[in-house]
């Protein structure tokens, strides 16, 4: 699906560059719109059949516990220096653009707030799209061209329920407490970084920066990366699942599952963000 | 489903599938009887593995019946379909194994999802199955550590891992050099021998078919132009039946 803007876009310059009429650029704008809509509803039926497994009994605990440890525990050290790096990045930047406006002060509130209400949540749904993402796509997608999803199918076993709702699952799970790592992490190292241009001690702090601030402000970005997770492991089982092609399909279908996942992460931040603020203010 | 006093364990009704534009089965009719061996012939892509996917239920056709152990499996719910899968056991055409298991979790596989017994009952019997297959050395290698003879091997023995009624062998000896070819014939006839089981055999291999099958079916442009033993086949008077069997023949 994702070459088919490119491909739009492509059609629609190199049109506009020979001239090309309007009456040209309509079919192919068409055939986008096909696609698009095929997408999504290719979409709707995949999470109808991933629901429907889910639900079901027999559950797969066993799978699913093996999912969290390759999504959650195998994704902590880049999620933590992901967090760690933002953490140094935000006091460097910040320390010295609040001292111009003479508010120094407020730099451990900035460092916390700006961690736990945004950058933490979105940097760790970004990093474990790209990482588990390509993951899930490659491995599905491999699985489906060397026909192992269909052997497991041929042995009475359900893939939406070994393989999709298990993974699905263990991104909704795994996602929150990675970003509550990314922002110890981010926070901590933002202490160390604002530390070393100015000693403060962690107490004083973390008093500074966690004063202002209560459990909303904590909980709704936290478990917002729940939905992000969710936007993750569907959109990667489902590029993963209809891949075709051969070895090249399965490469298609990893980038495509980062890319797609990836911009949905944002589409859904900018959204939820949005409710988030209207409900909790 | 009876037919000569013996009953039928698949039997194919009018049997139509395309894809898009491309016709692979135009209506085909095909009985397995209980016990029996029946090997599919034909040219590549000519819609024998498309027959077995059927069959079995990976794929759905766009008209016609397949009864499978005595049910209609196009009328089936998912759940009654996987009843009538654990009767079947399937071994594809590159083994299938699952890359991120080993030898012994592989075969172990359905029956730690299906068979209700202990964990040590079922090594026993995963040990037992791969003893059969010639692989009990190897338990502990991942797929990509075997040849493609002992990933075949492997395929057999997780394929026969439920007791299946019926086995589905999509080009058992494909890729093979002839040595191991010869082996895997071997141990089809053998299982044919031992277990009473009815299968389909696809397969490219006219001489290795004739060692284990009852019963040759030539598929071609997807339609059966011929059924019968290697004898009858060979000494058909159809032209495109005489040019397959009398190059399988040679080579």
């Amino acid at each position: 699906m994702i070459h088919v803007p490119l491909f739009v876009l492509a059609a629609t310059v190199s049109g506009a560059m020979t001239g090309g009429r309007l009456r040209d650029q309509v079919p192919v704008a068409r055939n986008f719109l096909v696609a698009v809509f095929e997408w999504f509803g290719d979409l709707g039926l995949f999470c109808g059949r991933l629901i429907r497994a889910a639900l079901a009994p027999p559950y797969e605990f066993g799978e699913l516990l093996r999912q969290c440890d390759a999504i959650g525990s195998k994704s902590l050290p880049l999620v933590a220096l992901a967090g760690a790096a933002t953490g140094v990045v935000l006091s460097l930047q910040t320390r010295y653009s609040l001292i111009r406006f003479g508010a120094k002060a407020f730099l451990p509130a900035v460092i916390v707030f700006s961690i736990i209400k945004e950058s933490g949540p979105i940097i760790t749904g970004l990093i474990v799209s790209g990482r588990v993402g390509a993951g899930i796509g490659a491995e599905l997608g491999s699985m489906k061209v060397t026909e192992q999803i269909d052997a497991m199918e041929a042995s009475a076993v359900d893939p939406f329920k070994f393989l999709v709702s298990t993974r699905v699952i263990a991104c909704i799970l795994m996602l929150p407490l990675l970003t509550v790592a990314s922002n110890f992490c981010g926070i901590c190292m933002g202490w160390v970084a604002n530390t070393l241009a100015e000693p403060i001690s962690l107490r004083l702090f973390i008093e500074d920066g966690f004063k202002s601030m209560n459990f909303s402000d904590f909980l709704p970005p936290t478990l917002k990366t729940a939905v992000f997770g969710l936007i993750i492991g569907i959109v990667s089982c489902f590029q993963g699942m209809r891949t075709t092609g051969g070895t090249e399909g399965v490469g298609r279908s990893a980038n495509s599952s980062v890319v797609l996942s990836s911009l949905f992460v944002i589409l859904a931040d900018v959204v939820l963000v949005r409710l988030i603020l209207t409900v909790w203010g | 489903m009876k037919e000569n006093g013996l009953e039928s364990a698949i039997k194919i009704g009018d049997l139509r599938k395309a894809f898009g534009e491309q016709r692979v089965l135009n209506g085909i009719n095909l009985q397995v009887r209980q016990g029996e061996t029946v090997a599919i012939l034909g040219r590549s892509g000519g819609g024998k593995s498309v027959l077995l996917k059927l069959i079995i239920g990976l794929q759905s056709p766009d008209a016609g019946s397949i009864r499978v152990a005595g049910q209609e499996i196009t009328k089936l719910e998912e759940n009654e379909l996987n009843e009538v899968r654990k009767k079947i056991g399937f071994l594809f055409q590159q083994a299938a194994l699952y890359d991120s298991l080993t030898v012994e979790e592989n075969v172990a596989f359905p029956l730690s999802r299906h068979a209700k017994v202990s964990s040590d009952e079922r090594s026993k019997r995963v040990h037992e199955l791969l003893a059969d297959v010639g692989m009990d050395r190897d338990l502990q290698k991942m797929p990509a550590e075997i040849s493609g003879g002992m990933q075949k091997r492997v395929g057999l023995a997780r394929a026969l891992a439920l007791n299946p009624e019926i086995l589905l062998f999509d080009e058992p000896t494909a890729g093979l050099d002839p040595i191991t070819a010869a082996e895997i014939g071997e141990l089809i006839v053998d299982l044919k021998r031992k277990r009473r089981m009815s299968a389909i055999v696809v397969t490219h291999d006219v001489h290795g078919a004739r060692t284990y099958s009852d019963r040759m079916v030539l598929l071609h442009e997807g339609n059966i132009v011929a059924e019968g033993t290697f004898d009858e086949l060979q000494s058909s008077q159809d032209e495109f039946v005489a040019q397959f069997f009398g190059y399988g023949s040679r080579s």
